[in-house]
């Protein structure tokens, strides 16, 4: 990573782990979200156990993309964005570098306390460790996917509902194939491999596309 | 799709001298929400030379300084920097200053401007200033190590100035740069901006208050019409 990338990193990472930034507020959400459901549906165990994966993948999902309103519009108001474009590096690089800090600072936390949530909603050994792989490789997919609508809402004041009306139609493959490769670790008609495969392409296709989508739409509305 | 915010076109023979740039505008129109702020504007400004915009609200003076930055589409005309390295593009050779900062408050004064000092000085400059002594010409020395967001608005405003300091760049484009500053810092800001046309460097300002550069060129905008 060469020096204006890594700067871009290293300032990233500070703001969302400051007081105020994303860093924290993501994964107490998660972590809310998660206990509240059994409050709704009820605490047996059972019922848990079979729907404890597609819980903590909502629950992802919403996180992710409550962190994900300020990531471009933060920058837009404060005029880095501006200067974003008067750099020598490309603005997809650097659309890329914020969603890499952005994921490292919201979205490994949730993958972190994954494991501690699945314990509470009942989850095996094999159950347990599928839901955390697939949230270690489908997170990145939900903040790469979510900088698209972050970009296209740069200049919607309180654009944070708008996004999610966007961006969440764009994250149903990603939520399919991941719940449904975080269910089949613990056994099942279809062997882990096939969907958490799908799952790592969505991803790999995330990384290749999106910058250059959310960069489009930052030029574009950056005029 | 993107729109293609078209670049400068680069001179036919580029002589790569220090000290020749030349910013050339030819018939430059630019159109905002479909109004055509800006047409037939022709100026030239030579290394060293400073150039005050000045005009009414609503002349376009904020429109031709995000222009020349390539922040806004040209509809016609030509904007070209000359002499200068001929693979570099304008915006990438500029400094743009208007009433945002590019600072984020929960960074301290110094962590902003060692961002800015990586991010737009591409490679090492024997002009870029160290932000320690970017933050001595403005006199935020004592205040290297608060947060961006605590300080008065003159203070932001002054690290902002000191933006210009840390990452060498030839153009400096700025959009009314005395906002919230006291008579002190606007002497050593003027000091500064005549160091910088010393260094070979040029200025485009917008502005309603003098700058205290003599020697300016003027461009005077016509009423929005």
């Amino acid at each position: 990573m060469s020096s204006p990338l890594a700067a871009l990193f290293l300032r990233e990472w500070r703001v969302a782990r400051r007081i105020g930034g994303s860093g924290a507020m993501g994964v107490v959400f998660f972590l809310t979200l998660v206990a509240i459901v059994p409050f709704a549906v009820g605490p047996d165990p059972n019922l848990l156990a079979r729907i404890g994966p597609a819980i903590l993948w909502i629950a992802a999902l919403l996180a992710t993309l409550l962190c994900l309103d300020r990531l471009f519009q933060a920058d837009a108001e404060d005029g880095s964005l501006d200067l974003f474009h008067l750099s020598e590096t490309p603005l997809e690089l650097a659309v890329l570098v914020k969603c890499a800090a952005h994921w490292a600072a919201t979205g490994l936390p949730l993958v972190i306390a994954a494991p501690f949530l699945a314990l509470m909603l009942q989850q095996e050994a094999m159950a347990l460790l599928g839901v955390v792989a697939t949230l270690l490789v489908g997170t990145p997919a939900l903040t790469l996917i979510g900088a698209i609508g972050a970009a296209a809402t740069v200049t919607v004041r309180r654009g944070g509902l708008l996004m999610a009306l966007l961006v969440l139609p764009l994250t149903i493959p990603v939520l399919i194939f991941g719940v449904s490769a975080a269910e089949a670790a613990s056994g099942g008609a279809v062997p882990f491999y096939a969907p958490f495969a799908i799952l790592c392409a969505i991803t790999l296709a995330a990384l290749a596309l999106c910058p250059f989508a959310a960069a489009a739409a930052l030029r574009y509305l950056g005029e | 799709m993107s729109i293609d915010v078209p670049g400068p076109v680069e001179p036919p023979v580029p002589p790569p001298v220090d000290g020749a740039l030349r910013l050339c505008v030819d018939n430059l129109g630019v159109l905002r929400g479909g109004r055509r702020v800006l047409d037939h504007l022709s100026f030239s400004l030579s290394a060293g030379q400073a150039l005050i915009v000045t005009g009414p609200n609503g002349a376009g003076k904020s429109t031709l300084l995000r222009a020349l930055a390539g922040l806004l589409p040209r509809a016609g005309g030509s904007i070209a920097l000359e002499g200068g390295p001929p693979d570099v593009e304008l915006p990438q050779q500029a400094h743009y200053l208007a009433h945002s900062d590019g600072m984020k408050a929960a960074l301290s004064v110094e962590e902003n401007l060692e961002f800015w000092s990586r991010y737009l000085a591409q490679e090492p400059d024997r002009r870029s200033r160290t932000v320690g002594a970017a933050l001595g010409v403005v006199g935020l020395s004592h205040v290297a190590g608060a947060s961006f967001g605590v300080l008065s608005a003159g203070q932001k405003r002054r690290a902002a100035l000191a933006r210009l300091l840390v990452a060498f760049r030839p153009l400096w484009l700025l959009d009314e740069p005395l906002t919230a500053l006291d008579r002190a810092s606007r002497e050593k800001f003027a000091l500064a901006m005549r160091d910088h046309c010393a260094l070979g460097g040029l200025i485009v300002a917008a502005t309603h208050e003098p700058l205290g550069l003599n020697e300016a060129k003027e461009l005077a905008l016509g009423s929005a019409g």
